[in-house]
């Protein structure tokens, strides 16, 4: 086997992220922007750098979705149309492509593809079992996110394939999938599970697990479950190389992630536990994307003081305000109330933004691109609004 | 829905759920400190093995067996292997018990690929403390928006997939407990944002289709404060206008320019997540109960800040903090 090429020196900007790279993954916890960013990181390729461009997406916001027009398409892959570009006063110079995950398709085709022959591909889809299982064990969805990646990429449609990755309890989890898929089907215990049909009086080491769990779940419920692992199992050779391919995929060069962060302590602390278990994978972290902070006049030391003033001398300042005329404000009651609270939520806002400014340090600490995106005005729900959060990480 | 709502406390089973990181565990938290505040002897079982709901107490580490973390007030993590050998040895005699180890891991594994199995190991865990009245409330921290329809209707799950043996025994006496309003209900968190507030919608609409188990309350947290009350913000506005800015940055001594920017912020939004909540309330079925959690700024989390939002549910409850 080839020697493992010597990772690229992180980019020093996203629009070199970008041109460079063939396959983004933005990952962090759930809430913190991972579908945002991903949709706008395609929006701003697409009008910046052109080809074609594809945002696999997961769990877009429903507005999002309706803009992109991503509405009744599933897994099918869709353009987003000119007229959502237009809309937002531009002209993309190459083309944006949205996609979204539809778990029990991306199922059904990985059995079609893998099962033997026609009669175990019937059988295994309608097992009643199926669809529980696929649903439930190796965090299926994280396997799935990664296997229409290693599909798409393969086929070579596209210039630059954005994905968004599912929201896991733990962001770590989609990384181990394939591994984990993997080990499942060659897990001792599953080639156990499916004995019966083999050797089950035979072996007396699983003797007593058997008539215990008759008594527990009952026997006909068992041999259901193994029925079920049995035909499962006849797709390992195909399961077990594929995932060995997705892993490849996402060690490459070519790849790199972009991990997504608000500075709320929980999301942080799942981020830099990611950016280490990158490290540890020897995958390439691209840039990390700090997202929903307060600007940084909040720890400015002479604004700081100033609220603190104004708190404390607001009926003062209201007396003076309403007797030079200032605004032609009359009621210094009113004054001093409207004085306090800017005050008083300036300084509120300062412990966040302090604990933010901690966060943000210990998480910079990593070279590498690091973008920090403030709160915008609204939700991101359109074109225009990706292009705006677009140009905060451009920048 | 003719009977009136059972008051959240007088219940016995509490299913706490939401969207990851809107604040189940702090919720949970703070409706056990209530609980126990009100003399009530009350558990929290975090369904989470690798959860943090000792953080939320600045106790020990929680494990298994429950641990008092205040008078009146004990803490708990699922762990369903522990759950199926203390089953196990309640109800299999004693000369199986030593092999009970390897067993139980290899039907923990069957236990993860089989629907419902899992599901009730825990669920069955805190129903049986209600059952044997070990405490007068349990409060579940249970799985997030997309798991818990599959924990609270596991009996039903159970029911049409096992035919026989000691689990299918087991769903009679769990569904009498979690479909009996008076003694179960779920708590859904929620915060004044898209997503969550979707999802909170979702969620309703599936444990009302799915299961039989009765909705409580919607706990909204992260409410924010209102900044300008009537008038006030065009006294803001007459502040702000070019010209008087200046005048009261010399009366000041300072350039008051951040205030004003961070005062804009703090209304946006403030007025983005009002939105979000009138959504909700909108979209709500009516006759769940709102409650409303505020934005903590000085502590987030931990015990000081489990304690300010058992304060502010008391209000909401009206209870005596
Ligand atoms: N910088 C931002 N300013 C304001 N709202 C944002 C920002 N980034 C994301 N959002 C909003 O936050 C919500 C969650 O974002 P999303 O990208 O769906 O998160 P994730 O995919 O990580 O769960 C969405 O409603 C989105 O519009
Ligand atoms: N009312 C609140 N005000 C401010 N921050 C909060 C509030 N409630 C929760 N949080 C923050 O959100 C984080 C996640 O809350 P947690 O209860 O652990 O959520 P979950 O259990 O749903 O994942 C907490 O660590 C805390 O920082
Ligand atoms: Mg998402
Ligand atoms: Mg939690």
């Amino acid at each position: 086997m080839a020697k493992k090429p010597a990772p690229l020196p992180p980019p020093a900007t996203f629009e070199q992220l970008l041109s460079t790279r063939e396959i983004v993954v933005t990952c962090g916890s759930g809430g913190v922007g991972k579908t945002t960013t991903a949709a706008a990181a395609g929006a701003m390729a697409a009008v910046h750098l052109g080809g074609k461009v594809l945002v696999l997406t997961v769990d877009p916001a429903r507005r999002l979705a309706t803009a992109l027009g991503l509405e009744q398409f599933g897994n099918v892959e869709t353009q987003v149309p000119a007229e959502a570009f237009a809309a937002a006063g531009v002209e993309p110079r190459g083309e944006l492509w949205v996609a979204m995950l539809d778990m029990k398709a991306s199922w059904d085709d990985l059995v079609e593809r893998y099962a033997p022959d026609e009669e175990t591909r019937e059988a295994i889809l309608a097992n009643p079992l199926y669809q529980n299982i696929t649903g439930k064990f190796v965090q299926s969805h994280d396997y799935i996110a990664m296997e229409r990646l290693y599909e798409i990429h393969v086929s070579g449609r596209y210039d630059l394939i954005i994905v968004d990755t599912p929201p896991t309890r733990n962001a770590i989890d989609f990384l181990e999938a394939p591994e984990r898929m993997a080990d499942f089907f060659s897990s001792r215990l599953l080639r156990w599970l499916t004995a019966p049909a083999r050797s089950r009086i035979l072996s007396t080491a699983s003797k007593p697990f058997y008539s215990m769990a008759d008594r527990i779940l009952g026997s006909q419920f068992l041999q259901d479950i193994a029925d079920f692992f049995l035909l499962f199992q006849t797709m390992y050779d195909g399961f077990v190389e594929r995932a060995r391919s997705i892993e490849r995929t996402l060690a490459d060069r070519s790849t790199t992630f972009i991990v997504v962060s608000t500075l709320d302590t929980a999301p942080a602390r799942e981020a830099e536990f990611f950016i280490e278990a990158l490290s540890e994978r020897e995958l390439n972290l691209g840039a990390l994307v700090l997202n929903k902070v307060l600007p940084p006049f909040f720890v400015d030391p002479d604004a700081g003081a100033t609220a603190e003033q104004v708190c404390r001398e607001s009926a003062d300042l209201a007396e003076r305000v309403v007797a030079d005329g200032v605004g032609g404000l009359t009621d210094a009651g009113q004054v001093t109330r409207v004085l306090r609270e800017m005050g008083e939520s300036f300084v509120n806002y300062r412990v966040v933004a302090t604990r933010e400014a901690e966060e943000a340090a210990v998480l910079g600490e990593r070279p590498g691109l690091v973008a920090a995106v403030p709160y915008l005005e609204s939700d991101v729900h359109d074109v225009a609004g990706l292009l705006e959060l677009g140009e905060r990480l451009w920048t | 829905m003719a009977a009136p709502a059972v008051p959240l406390l007088d219940r016995r089973l509490l299913f706490v759920t939401g969207k990851g990181g809107v604040g189940k565990t702090t919720v949970a938290s703070a409706l056990g400190v209530l609980a126990a505040r009100q003399g009530k002897r009350t558990l929290v079982c975090e369904f989470d093995a690798k959860g943090n709901l000792a953080d939320f107490f600045g106790s020990e580490p929680t494990a298994f067996d429950p641990i008092e973390v205040h008078q009146g007030l004990f803490a708990m993590s699922m762990d369903t292997e522990e759950s199926l050998k203390e089953y196990l040895r309640l109800q299999i005699k004693v000369p199986l018990l030593a092999k009970i180890g390897p067993l139980a891991r290899t039907l923990d594994f069957v236990a993860n690929a089989a629907p419902g199995v899992k599901e009730i190991l825990t669920v069955g865990k805190v129903a049986w403390e209600v059952k044997e009245g070990h405490y007068d409330l349990v409060i579940a921290d249970a799985a997030a928006s997309g798991h818990v329809v599959a924990q609270i209707s596991a009996p039903q799950a159970i029911g049409e997939l096992v035919k026989v043996g000691l689990v299918r025994e087991q769903t009679g006496w769990l569904s009498e407990i979690l479909d009996d309003a008076a003694t179960t209900g779920t708590v859904i968190v929620s915060a004044p944002e898209e997503m969550p507030v979707s999802e909170t919608l979702e969620l309703a609409d599936r444990i009302r289709a799915d299961t039989r188990v009765d909705i409580a309350a919607v706990a909204v947290n992260r409410v924010l404060p209102e900044l300008f009350g009537r008038g006030e913000e065009e006294v803001f506005e007459a502040l702000a206008a070019p010209g008087a800015r200046e005048r009261l940055d010399a009366l000041v001594g300072h350039p008051t320019s951040p205030l004003f920017d961070a005062a804009r912020l703090a209304v946006t939004l403030r007025r983005t997540r009002a939105e979000h909540l009138d959504r909700l309330r909108r979209e709500l079925p009516a006759d769940i109960p709102l409650l409303y959690l505020p934005e903590l700024f000085t502590r987030t989390h931990g015990s000081r800040a489990t304690h300010q939002v058992a304060e502010a549910l008391a209000a909401e409850l009206g209870l005596e903090a």
